[in-house]
């Protein structure tokens, strides 16, 4: 061996690397949502669940085979068994997707930290029409915020047929956002393992801040409330119960090949079981802590909503009725809205259409999930809140830094394998390949800077990971425990690390995990099957809100696509490897 | 147009208890009531006056079927958010090109150091080498001369 493989400096690097992968974005905008979904505070029993049965043995496999291994996915697979180099490059191929689509949640992250630094926040206000008298329609149909996601941010066309030409400023800041990533990238862990420092612990500053400020704000009990009030017939819902066993293997990024990749850069007799349980952990309570800084900023957000749709109606009506201002207050609306009916019932007959029926619990259970919850949500928080440009910064530099953490993962899942194999390494330099992996990733990751570009990130988001990960952490169970043996793989992690392996670990990996994935697997492919056609929502620029429309064929064949194109790597794999096999025999037969 | 300031010539008219009237403007020279489209485009040019007679805005001073003339917003030459990006796009290019020519730069040296090695190995080799005051050199067989007292073994021992 001409060079010993980098290492990390510290074992602190390595646990740093894993929770800023780990700590993504879905941490903040998917758990909250589930939270509220599935019955609040009673949620947090099968999300814990799934956690000890699931989540830390899977964690515990894949750092054990990449530190025990050390080589990235592809050569690792193929060392446990030759006919399993399918599962790793099937691996590479879906970080591959991740990070084409990923790094353009980073490029909107930038694009709304640059325009934070404007008085008065340009999401917080409308643009005025053509000739002055008012507000633009679109603006005002939906809201501000909405009007600046969908219209100068995506500039967003009505369909996916209609794709558009590039934008160009979300082109500048997809381009900034691989600069980033490749900066951070370029020198292997020796770069990447100084970066982690900052992408692990700074997003945990700004959420200490937000939670100060956001219990600290009008109204953010209302929110914590409604979400920690348990709503205990939610656990015999089956649903609540997949959705936690799919947040737990998802938001742990088991299967994309990249903590096999960290993994492999430790020392051999390092303690990955001790930094398993610990990641696994960090990174739940980090869900948690994240839902309730969402969730009061959320109740924040609907008692100021509520509040101002009370004001609206007073205003309302004390324009219609000529009342003295100040007579209409909040606690005597109810007895002077009966009396005004009462008292003028033709004049009131016309102006009760207009009267909405305000309710904090509705404004509460507006939940969203996603980009609408990053983007739209929290900005119309913000610019309620004072200084709302300090806080508007710290939250989309919270928002970067943990999506370039996750993004660090996910090219070191492709970047492992490629400078491993000794074929392309003897070509080009370290730098090089990043560069080539990220010039690559940048220019189709273009595609989703068009009109349309956010209905193929939706799509991207949806399919391109879900279902294979499924199956190649399947394989990846299998393949240790029965291919390879798990005696066998036993007595490796003793001789490595000194530690007998507990039963514990056996039972999960041998039994109940693999059968938990297997019956999430069945669930999604019977959901997409009864389902029927897929669906996606697009904006209505007309009406101000989204519609629902069916994908036209040849995004249903790109789906299938997306799919087929990682999982079949498995299959065609083996087959590659017994062909070769077969014709090396064949050779060796015709020699004797 | 109002020809004459004179406050006598506004009429009050459906005072509520509200602080909302109706009002109407005549001309007494021509003895009517100014047309009401007048009356509002003039109100629309100098608002910003009535509402500061009043210390009042937009929002709590309302000339129903007036429609509010909003200020535009403040659009600056350069929009802000291009030169923020512009100084981070900057900053990263030269981090970027800086990591890359110290890469490049240690590159070489690794590639300088084992050719260096071998320049050191030859110059030992060229140094003569005096030993009890003989110089090597004629001891080396580089020259080859055979020494004929050596018989070489093939031919002492009989082949058989």
């Amino acid at each position: 061996m001409d060079e010993a493989r980098p290492l990390w400096a510290t074992p602190l690097q390595f646990v740093f690397a894993c929770i800023s992968y780990a700590v993504g974005l879905g941490n903040v905008w998917r758990f909250p949502y589930l939270c509220q979904m599935y019955g609040g505070g009673s949620f947090l029993v099968p999300y814990l669940i799934m956690l000890t049965v699931e989540g830390m043995p899977l964690l515990y496999l894949e750092l054990a085979v990449g530190q025990r291994m050390r080589q990235g996915s592809i050569g690792a697979w193929r060392t446990i068994n030759p006919y399993l180099s399918g599962v790793g490059v099937a691996s590479v191929v879906v970080s591959f997707f991740l990070s084409m689509y990923y790094n353009v949640i980073n490029a909107w992250a930038f694009w709304y930290l640059f325009h934070s630094f404007q008085d008065p926040l340009p999401w917080s206000v409308c643009p005025l029409n053509g000739n002055r008298t008012g507000y633009d329609e679109e603006c005002e149909k939906a809201s501000s915020t909405q009007y600046f996601w969908y219209r100068k941010t995506l500039n967003i066309s009505p369909s996916i047929q209609e794709s558009g030409a590039v934008q160009w400023e979300p082109a500048l800041c997809l381009i900034l956002a691989w600069l980033l990533v490749y900066l951070c990238i370029l020198r292997g862990t020796e770069s990447t393992g100084k970066v982690v420092y900052f992408t692990a612990l700074l997003p945990y500053c700004v959420l200490i801040i937000y939670l100060v400020r956001g219990l600290t704000l009008h109204g953010a009990t209302n929110g914590l409330a409604y979400m920690f009030t348990p709503k205990m017939e939610q656990l015999a819902n089956p649903k609540a119960w997949i959705n936690a066993a799919t947040q737990i293997f998802f938001s742990l990024g088991l299967g994309f090949g990249s903590l096999i990749a960290f993994a492999s850069y430790n020392e051999p007799s390092n303690n990955c079981q001790k930094h398993a349980v610990i990641v696994s952990i960090i990174n739940s309570s980090t869900s948690i802590f994240a839902s309730v800084v969402t969730f009061s900023i959320y109740g924040f957000k609907a008692t100021f909503n509520y509040e101002s749709c009370l004001n609206k109606v007073i205003l309302l009506l004390t324009n219609s009725f000529d009342l003295e201002d100040g007579f209409l207050t909040v606690s005597n609306l109810e007895e002077v809205k009966s009396y005004l009916a009462s008292a003028y019932p033709s004049k009131y007959s016309e102006v009760f259409p207009q009267i909405k029926n305000c309710s904090l619990e509705s404004e509460l259970e507006t939940a969203v999930q996603g980009t609408g919850l990053a983007f739209i949500v929290y900005t119309e928080a913000i610019k309620n809140m004072e200084v709302s440009q300090l806080w508007s910064v710290l939250y989309f530099f919270m928002l970067l830094m943990l999506g370039i953490g996750s993004m660090l993962g996910n090219t070191a899942a492709i970047l492992t394998p490629l400078t491993d194999s000794k074929v392309i390494s003897s070509y080009l330099p370290k730098e090089a390949i990043s560069g080539l992996v990220c010039l690559v990733s940048c220019a189709i990751g273009l595609v989703f800077t068009v009109e349309a570009g956010n209905y193929w990130f939706d799509i991207f988001n949806d399919y391109a990971a879900t279902l294979p990960l499924l199956l190649i952490v399947l394989v990846e169970a299998a393949a240790v425990c029965y291919l390879y043996g798990l005696r066998r793989f036993e007595s490796d992690l003793k001789a490595m690390t000194g530690h007998a392996l507990n039963w514990y670990w056996k039972a999960m990996w041998g039994g109940v995990s693999p059968l938990l994935i297997i019956s999430l697997f069945v669930f999604y492919l019977s959901d997409y099957v009864i389902t029927g056609t897929l669906q996606y929502q697009a904006w209505d620029a007309s009406q101000g809100q989204l519609v629902t429309k069916d994908y036209p064929p040849y995004a249903l064949a790109i789906i299938g696509l997306l799919v087929a194109s990682s999982t079949m790597c498995i299959p065609l794999g083996a087959l590659g490897t017994f062909i070769v096999r077969h014709l090396k025999q064949g050779d060796t037969a015709s020699v004797a | 147009m109002l020809s004459a300031n004179r406050i006598s010539h506004v009429l009050l008219c459906n005072v509520t208890q509200r602080v909302s009237f109706w009002f109407v403007v005549t001309d007494p020279s021509r003895n009517h009531t100014l047309p009401a489209v007048e009356v509002q485009s003039a109100i629309r040019m100098i608002r910003n006056r009535i509402n500061n007679a009043f210390f009042l805005n937009d929002q709590t001073l309302e000339f129903l079927r007036i429609p509010a003339t909003l200020a535009p917003p403040t659009d600056p030459s350069v929009p802000v958010w291009i030169i923020i990006f512009g100084v981070m796009f900057c900053i990263i290019i030269v981090a970027t090109m800086l990591l890359i020519l110290s890469g490049i730069r240690q590159h070489r040296r690794k590639n300088k150091g084992p050719s260096e090695m071998e320049d050191t190995e030859d110059k030992w080799e060229n140094t003569v080498k005096i030993e009890n005051g003989i110089p090597c050199d004629p001891l080396d067989m580089k020259g080859g001369h055979v020494n004929d007292a050596f018989v070489t073994e093939d031919e002492r021992l009989t082949p058989l």
